[in-house]
């Protein structure tokens, strides 16, 4: 479904700083994939060139066989990529209802509007007027940003640390929220940014990435061992021992 | 209504949401001209012996009651100035709905001004709402250059909806406002500007008595070579809430001046005041953008919310 062909990605910093390092990554249908490494080591980066919000300086991005590495956001949104950000952006004067308008790609009703919501645990009759704006919580916002990611019903969709900022309620309706997504949209495939290791442990694949480098791709039994003990592993919050510390 | 041609109705349904004649009274003008008046038991409409404008009288008491008064030029070349004054009688409660349209197809200028007085008695609540609008593709220009003065008495208070969204290419107007004890008056108030418009608008609102507030709120976007300045000054002369907020999106090569200030002469008076100006954030284009729309489309959405 993707293939990341040697992607690179260099910001002028004084120098050239590269961020994303000749990353090679194929994510097949019907798979979900997380993203995992420490804080800083290119994961965002990594989500906003798949998503066409930054351009590779180097590679190329396939999505089901087309080249869409010179696509804009638009053009990608609309061949079926959805993303939700890491940190969700604010408007003044939108609404929830607005934005899941927009999202879902043409009228809905405010009942349908309301599943949604309710996805996410929120209760749809407090939020669907609400604006997006700073009155919001960011646990709040988080979860909006979650539910219009829903709205548009993506074939591949990739959620940067989703659980981040989400309470306690979180884990179960999260990850009840992925299986939902993946057996209702057809050969869909997900990849999610998460340090958590209960969304690792529901992985299909996991990719670890250090310092903009895949470090290992594999199955939870195939990365934990190999990270475990080295940077990447005491860094991010998996294993026993490394819990301790974070 | 009746007497009212195709663009004139299409005027007044964008000025007041009238498709047909209102509830309660009304007064419309069309071209200079009456065009229609209904009064009610409790709502006086007269025109001035002078012929300048109208009188509108407002009986104490009177509640949920609506005044429409409407305002269409569709001829090219027209010029107006028209005084109208509102007397809202003691422990009233009503909805004002005023408004211009102007369609001007030809080639001379038509202007409006319109020039309204408001003295609301004592526990009276006022909700007025006025919108301006502009149409035809003549080179006529469309001005309109609206005064407002607004009297409250103790007590009583006044919400203010003021919107030009589309097709006005010069504007001044004036709001001044003086409020006596406990009084509350709020402004808000909706700009868009485009192509070389120019819309200037001037907000003075004196506190005179302890409790009063008042709270001035203009969001604006000003697009293409378009100009617009917001001057909003709240005056504090006694113990009192002020707050005043101007917030602009600026697109293309618009241009905004905002100049807010505030006085206060008086320890105990509390004055705010908000101010920001700035294009659009590129990071709300670039979350729409992945919801699918394209960057247009994004900066349609944005601006629409923002000037709800
Ligand atoms: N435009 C830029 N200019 C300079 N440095 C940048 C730029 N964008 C990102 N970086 C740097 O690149 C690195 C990777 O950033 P990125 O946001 O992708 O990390 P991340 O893996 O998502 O981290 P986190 O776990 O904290 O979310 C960081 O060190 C960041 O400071
Ligand atoms: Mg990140």
């Amino acid at each position: 479904m993707l293939e990341l062909k040697n992607v690179s990605f260099s910001v002028e910093d004084g120098g050239q700083l590269e961020i994303v390092r000749d990353v090679s990554l194929t994510i097949e249908k019907n798979k979900f994939v997380v993203i995992t490494g420490p804080n800083g080591s290119g994961k965002s980066t990594l989500a906003k060139l798949i998503a066409g919000i930054l351009t590779p300086t180097g590679g190329q991005i396939f999505f089901d066989g087309e080249d869409i590495t010179g696509l804009s956001i638009t053009e990608r949104a609309k061949r079926g990529i959805g993303f939700a950000f890491q940190a969700p952006v604010r408007f003044k004067g939108l609404t929830v209802h607005d934005l899941l308008k927009i999202a879902a790609g043409q009228e809905i009703s405010v009942s349908n509007a309301c599943t949604y919501l309710s996805e996410v645990g929120l209760c749809a009759k407090d939020y669907i007027d609400r604006e997006i704006n700073a009155s919001l919580s960011g646990g709040e916002l988080k979860r909006i940003e979650i539910a219009t990611v829903l709205a548009r019903k993506t074939k591949l969709t990739v959620f940067d640390e989703p659980e981040a900022g989400i309470d306690l309620w979180s884990f179960q309706n999260l990850i009840r929220i992925f299986e939902d997504m993946r057996r209702d949209i057809k050969d869909s495939s997900i990849l999610i940014i998460s340090h958590q290791e209960r969304i690792l442990n529901i992985a299909d694949e996991i990719v670890v990435l250090e310092a903009g480098q895949i470090r290992s791709v594999g199955t939870k039994d195939e990365v934990y061992p190999q990270v475990l003990g080295t940077e990447a592993g005491e860094r991010m919050c998996f294993g026993q021992a490394a819990r301790k510390e974070c | 209504m009746e007497k009212l041609d195709g663009i004139q109705k299409r005027l007044i349904a964008e000025v007041a949401d009238l498709h047909e004649v209102p509830m309660g009274a009304y007064n419309f003008r069309a071209n200079s001209k009456l065009a229609g008046r209904q009064t009610t038991a409790n709502i006086d409409i007269q025109s001035k012996e002078n012929g300048t404008g109208i009188d509108i009288k407002i009986k104490p008491g009177t509640k949920k009651e609506s005044v429409h008064i409407p305002v269409v030029l569709s001829e090219s070349g027209l010029k107006e100035t028209v005084y109208n004054d509102f007397y809202v009688g003691e422990d009233s409660d009503v909805v004002i709905v005023a408004g211009c349209g102007i369609d001007n197809c030809g080639s001379q200028d038509s202007e409006h001004d319109g020039i309204h007085r408001f003295f609301v008695g004592k526990g009276a609540h006022v909700k007025y709402v006025e919108k301006h609008y502009g149409s035809g593709d003549g080179n006529g220009k469309r001005i309109l250059n609206p005064v407002t003065e607004v009297y409250l008495e103790e007590g009583s208070s006044m919400e203010m909806e003021m919107v030009q969204i589309k097709g006005v290419d010069s504007t001044e107007r004036t709001t001044v406002a003086e409020l006596k004890k406990d009084a509350s008056l709020v402004i808000r108030e909706r700009l868009m500007t485009h192509g070389e418009q120019t819309a200037n608008s001037i907000i003075k609102a004196t506190i005179l008595e302890e409790g009063a507030s008042a709270d001035v709120v203009s969001r604006s976007v000003a697009r293409d070579h378009s100009y617009q300045k917001f001057d909003a000054c709240i005056i504090g002369n006694a113990p009192c809430h002020g707050h005043t907020e101007c917030d602009s999106i600026i697109m293309d090569q618009g241009r905004i001046l905002a100049v807010p200030s505030l006085e206060a002469n008086d320890v105990d008076a509390e004055l705010f005041h908000e101010a920001a100006i700035g294009k659009i954030a590129g990071e709300q284009l670039i979350k729409l953008m992945t919801l699918g729309l394209t960057e247009a489309e994004a900066e349609e959405q944005i601006i629409n919310g923002f000037l709800k």
